[in-house]
């Protein structure tokens, strides 16, 4: 059972007050957009054996969303971040790579 | 024969005796006893019977790895099965019997079985039962089931209690023995919070019986010193009887705590349930000896070297007269040596080994005059329920008999294994050991915690590190860089606890004993003894091409029992390798997994149960329901009220009657629990536009509107009629089901996707209690309560206003699921139960009935209103339904859009919604399927629909019925039918879905 960081409220505690929802940073597609487009955004998910970013809500807390850069294989939490973003900030990025030299080529 | 010695048994107190029963006979032990040491002390060495061939067991060691002393423990309440002997403590009173045998544990007609072995090798089931296929159903598993299990299941309620408890600790020291009470003092003295968790009663661990001097005192001076100085500091805490039961992500562990097992009379719970979040984890978990394998090696009477050694120093008791000690290490001469000690005779050692030179362990040996023959090992054990005599060979041959000699116990040990399971939960790796040929943990694969550092570390003999003063620094070494880790450190005076150093000979590895053992010996050498798996079914095993250790040990059951191969694991994976001719390591161990050690279900559950099990949701009302006949069910954590059944009345003639009398002339039903979410801000009105498939920033103020929700993938989740509440509020209801969750979906949208819409979400259910004033007295009961005007004119259909009734400040909406002239009232909850009682009142001569959840699905079902749930099931989209009409064309999105464009969403080629009645007026099952004509490919009837929701109506005193059914609104008038689970086939034709008031003219008035 993980120990998770809310970063909206600032509680850190049992994963059992969390709630994981898959992948983060998804692009929602919708009128317009390709059946491909339509397939990747409602069913193709990345599994990866190594760095993940994840959507969490803090469930029976604050009831925000945020996400989380993990390592699936470890369980090694990176960090926390808002879930008002596209994109993981910078600082953990350089965090990731410090931890886990060539990740991106690896994902 | 086993028996009490004399002298001896530093953990007995001897002058309390104790009387318990095993089998029905009394028998006597003493205060300190285990299970195991009283039985062999009352000469009752063969306990059960295994689980293929029922051969007889005996006791093989003295701590939780015995794989064969389980046993059933006391009756009604208080019976549990497969509890071990040797980790029971006796008490007076405890009542035992033995598994597995039929009809008695002395005569077994199931033994029949071990002269089949040669028919019944590994993997037999598959081979044999395989065909003629119709046999299995009918002949085969019948019989397997009736044979097979250990034990008996509880039949009565468990009487005890067990409870939780949660605790913090920077380090937990897990093990008692003297590396975890080093690791724990020194992990102490830096100021850490320390918990110390020991499974048995007694700490020190076997070092009090394997002797040792610690800083110039004897072990048990030491040991006693330290727990003074354990339990005098205030960051320490100590448990016995607590076991490390697993080792978790991040951190966290499992303890388990047997308080009251050992003394059934105490108060408070049974067992507790320690859930630890620890900074750093200190395994000291020990070591466990291996058997060896040769012919026999199962015949009661053969046990571990070391455990014989136990039951002698602990509890003064013998496992024989004659004891044969065959080993392939120097640890096997202290049991010799305590023997001769204790006045037994050792009529021979048998060394697998030569060695140039002998240790200081064989020549103590030799001093107390005991033959010891080096190089030799057993050819076979002989003897039926108790060992007879050995037949002894050379251990490089194939058998040959050089002598036989006559005894009637074995001590055999076959080197030692770490304890490495806490280790290997949650990550951390292992290595082989050459020198002392086991698996140990790898220091440089440690599991990882949450910020990528080490939270595991080992001590002691759990390190692999098997000598006491080796051990002792190595318990500090793992306090300090368990310090070091949690960002702390030791005093600068702290020194380790010196220990004293017995040299020893190498040991050498031996997996099969004499190595060129033929395969009549391999047939009765025993790898596993609770699962039968012998030397022969894994040779099979790898010769069928079961090369990887985790199909090997599926197929042949190895390490499958209930002692999870503590005992048969690494001697079956050698014996793997070797058949493989691979070496150990690259054939690699199976996956350790938790619990350790089995623990009570009861314990898992804690306090959870009853009452206690979860959290009820109450509507305001609920006490009046309660007392009003209501039957409960639940829906989610509510429980509503399913009718209101009256003396002499059944369910189903209640449910009937309210419909009747809701139609003809007023019901009252609960609608507090439906969902009540307000949402509000500049930008709500298109927040609703994109959640809900119809238009809602055009509804407006003082009106109502029925809405769907989709979610992206199209598929219908929720339904509810939205009102418009001023300028920027909108409330909307929910499903009783949907309150949280659809508050949840709205959550999630407004934060992870459009965050800068500015929009408010607030689930106000629970704010108000909301009842239905429903049929065609409804309006007249609202007027003699008197206040606002309910008219047609004032309050038509679909719309809501605030004002007073009955003095009751109310929010009135005119909105129906039942077809009749219905009012939805919200008042203040604290106001429900009162307003209830209001309406109650009025109504009485308006013939007001309350009515409740069956009523509910029943009018809506005549009115073929769907229900999110029954109608829908997470595939079924709004076309499904035939609700096109609540799909807006104008929006240019919502969610749910895009994907009814998917080809096979678009597709008309679907099952959709009609009604169904039955040609005989009988009501269909739920959930029965159409067939239709021809077969799939598996040779099943074709299905072309199935029934969603299905009644019996009063109103129109016959079965009606909704379903999805193939192109089913093509169909009207087509006869289906419904094959039954009840051997009936149902007929049924295809029809509107409203049965009931078509035109709506009923609530509309």
């Amino acid at each position: 059972m993980l120990i998770v960081s809310c970063p909206n409220c600032g509680i850190t505690a049992e994963e059992t007050e969390f709630h994981a929802h898959g992948e983060a940073h998804i692009t929602r597609h919708a009128v317009g957009s390709s059946d491909d487009q339509m397939e990747t955004y409602l069913f193709m998910r990345k599994n990866p054996k190594g760095v993940h970013f994840e959507r969490w809500r803090h469930q029976y807390g604050c009831g925000k969303w945020f996400h989380m850069a993990r390592c699936t294989m470890t369980l090694e939490v990176f960090g926390t971040y808002s879930a008002q973003t596209y994109s993981p900030p910078d600082d953990l990025l350089a965090r990731i790579d410090a931890r886990r030299p060539g990740w991106r080529e690896a994902t | 024969m086993s028996t009490r010695l004399a002298t001896g048994g530093r953990l007995l107190n001897k002058s309390t005796s104790v009387k318990f029963r095993f089998n029905g006979k009394y028998m006597r032990g003493y205060e300190g006893d285990t299970l195991a040491s009283a039985l062999l002390a009352n000469d009752q060495m063969l306990v059960g019977r295994s689980f293929k061939y029922h051969r007889p067991r005996g006791i093989v060691a003295a701590g939780p790895e015995e794989p064969n002393g389980l046993v059933n423990l006391g009756e009604g309440s208080d019976f549990e099965p497969n509890a071990r002997v040797t980790t029971t403590e006796l008490f007076d009173g405890l009542r035992a019997e033995s598994q597995n045998h039929w009809p008695s544990l002395e005569f077994d007609v199931g033994a029949i079985n071990k002269h089949l072995s040669r028919f019944l090798p590994a993997g037999f089931y598959y081979k044999m039962f395989i065909h003629p296929r119709p046999l299995w159903k009918h002949v085969y598993e019948p019989i397997i089931r009736h044979s097979a299990g250990l034990g008996r299941a509880p039949k009565t309620r468990d009487e005890d209690t067990y409870e939780h408890f949660y605790a913090f600790c920077d380090v937990l020291v897990i093990g008692g023995g003297v590396a975890g009470l080093e690791a724990a003092r020194a992990s102490a003295l830096s100021g850490a919070r320390v918990i110390v968790m020991e499974q048995t009663a007694h700490w020190g661990g076997r070092t009090p019986v394997d002797g040792g001097d610690i800083n110039g005192m004897p072990a048990q001076d030491w040991i006693d010193a330290t727990l003074a100085e354990l339990g005098a500091m205030e960051n320490v805490t100590l448990r016995t009887r607590t076991m490390g039961a697993g080792v978790y992500d991040h951190g966290y562990v499992l303890g388990y705590e047997r308080l009251t097992d050992h003394n059934p009379e105490a108060q408070g719970p049974r067992h507790r349930l320690w859930r630890v979040r620890a900074g750093h984890i200190i395994t000291a978990t020990g070591a466990i000896e291996r058997p060896l394998s040769f012919a026999g090696n199962d015949i009661p009477g053969v046990m571990l070297a070391a455990s014989v050694r136990d039951y002698v120093v602990n509890y003064g008791v013998s496992a024989g007269d004659r004891t044969v000690v065959v080993t392939n290490n120097d640890d096997a001469y202290l049991t010799a040596i305590a023997l001769k000690e204790a006045g037994l005779d050792v009529p021979a050692i048998l060394d697998a080994r030569v060695l140039p030179e002998d240790s200081a362990a064989m020549a103590r040996a030799k001093e107390l005059g005991i033959r010891v023959l080096m190089g030799h090992g057993v050819s076979s054990v002989k003897g039926g329920k108790r060992v007879t005599s050995v037949a002894v060979c050379s251990q490089a041959g194939e058998g040959s008999v050089l002598e036989e000699i006559a005894c009637d116990a074995v001590a055999m040990s076959g080197g030692w294994s770490p304890v490495v399971h806490l280790w290997s939960h949650c990550g951390g790796k292992l290595m082989w050991d050459t020198a002392n040929a086991c698996f140990s943990p790898d220091p440089d694969q440690p599991p990882k915690g949450a910020d990528g550092g080490q939270f595991v570390s080992t001590a002691g003999a759990a390190s692999g590190v098997f000598q006491l003063d080796d051990g002792l620094n190595d318990a500090f070494a793992a306090a300090d860089g368990t310090l070091r880790c949690l960002g702390r450190k030791l005093p600068r005076d702290a020194k380790a606890s010196q220990g004293s150093r017995n040299d020893e000979a190498p040991m050498a590895p031996v997996w099969l004993m004499p190595q060129g053992a033929s395969v009549k010996l391999r047939e009765k050498a025993w790898l596993d003894y609770q699962n039968d798996v012998k030397v022969s079914d894994v040779r099979l095993a790898a010769q069928e091409g079961f090369v990887s250790v985790e199909h090997a040990k599926r197929y042949t059951t190895l390490g499958m029992a209930t002692d999870q191969g503590k005992l048969s694991n690494i001697n079956g994976l050698a014996t793997l390798a070797n058949a493989l001719g691979e070496d150990i390591p690259s054939v690699g161990t199976t996956t350790f997994r938790p619990p350790y050690h089995p623990i009570s279900m009861a314990v898992i559950g804690g306090e959870a149960r009853d009452a206690a099990f979860q959290p009820i949701r109450r509507t305001p009302m609920h006490d009046w329901h309660a007392s009003n006949g209501a039957e409960f069910e639940p829906v989610g954590q509510w429980r509503r009220p399913y009718a209101y059944v009256k003396s002499g009345e059944s369910t189903h003639d209640a449910v009937m009657r309210e419909v009747t009398n809701t139609r003809e002339k007023m019901g009252l039903l609960d609608a507090s629990t439906l969902g009540k979410l307000i949402v509000k801000g500049p930008d709500a009105g298109w927040f609703l536009d994109m959640l809900y498939t119809n238009m809602m920033s055009t509804l407006k103020v003082g009106k109502c509107r029925y809405g769907l929700m989709c979610n992206d993938n199209g598929f219908l989740i929720d339904d509810g009629v939205v009102a418009r509440i001023d300028e920027d509020t909108w409330l909307c209801h929910t499903t009783t089901g949907g309150a949280e969750s659809i508050h949840a979906h709205m959550e999630e949208w407004l934060q992870t996707e459009w965050w800068d819409k500015k929009v408010y979400v607030a689930n106000v259910t629970e704010q108000y209690a909301q009842i239905a004033v429903v049929g065609p007295n409804a309006r007249n009961a609202l007027e003699k309560l008197g206040g606002m005007d309910v008219s047609k004119e004032a309050l038509g259909f679909m719309e809501w206003a605030d004002g007073v009734i009955g003095g009751f400040n109310v929010r009135v909406y005119r909105i129906s699921f039942s077809g009749e002239l219905s009012y939805e009232i919200a008042v203040d909850a604290g106001q429900g139960q009162a307003f209830w009682d209001a309406l109650m009142a009025v109504g009485a001569d308006l013939g007001a009935m309350p009515y409740g959840t069956e009523c509910l699905h029943i009018l809506r079902a005549e009115k073929g209103f769907i229900m999110i749930g029954d109608e829908t099931d997470g595939t079924v989209i709004p076309q499904d339904l035939n609700l096109h009409w609540a799909l807006s064309k104008k929006k240019e999105d919502y969610l749910g859009k895009r994907a009814h464009q998917r080809s096979h969403m678009a597709d008309p080629d679907r099952w959709k919604l009609v009604g169904l009645e039955t040609t005989d007026g009988s009501t269909l099952p739920d959930g029965a399927y159409a067939v239709g004509e021809g077969n799939n490919a598996n040779g099943q009837r074709n299905m072309i629909g199935r029934v969603t929701s299905s009644y019996h109506s009063p109103t129109l005193g016959k079965g009606i019925a909704m379903g999805l059914v193939h192109n089913g609104p093509d169909r009207m008038g087509e006869v289906l039918e419904f094959p039954g689970t009840d051997g009936k086939t149902y007929s049924a034709r295809i029809v509107d879905p409203v049965f009931y008031d078509k035109e709506g003219a009923k609530q509309n008035v």
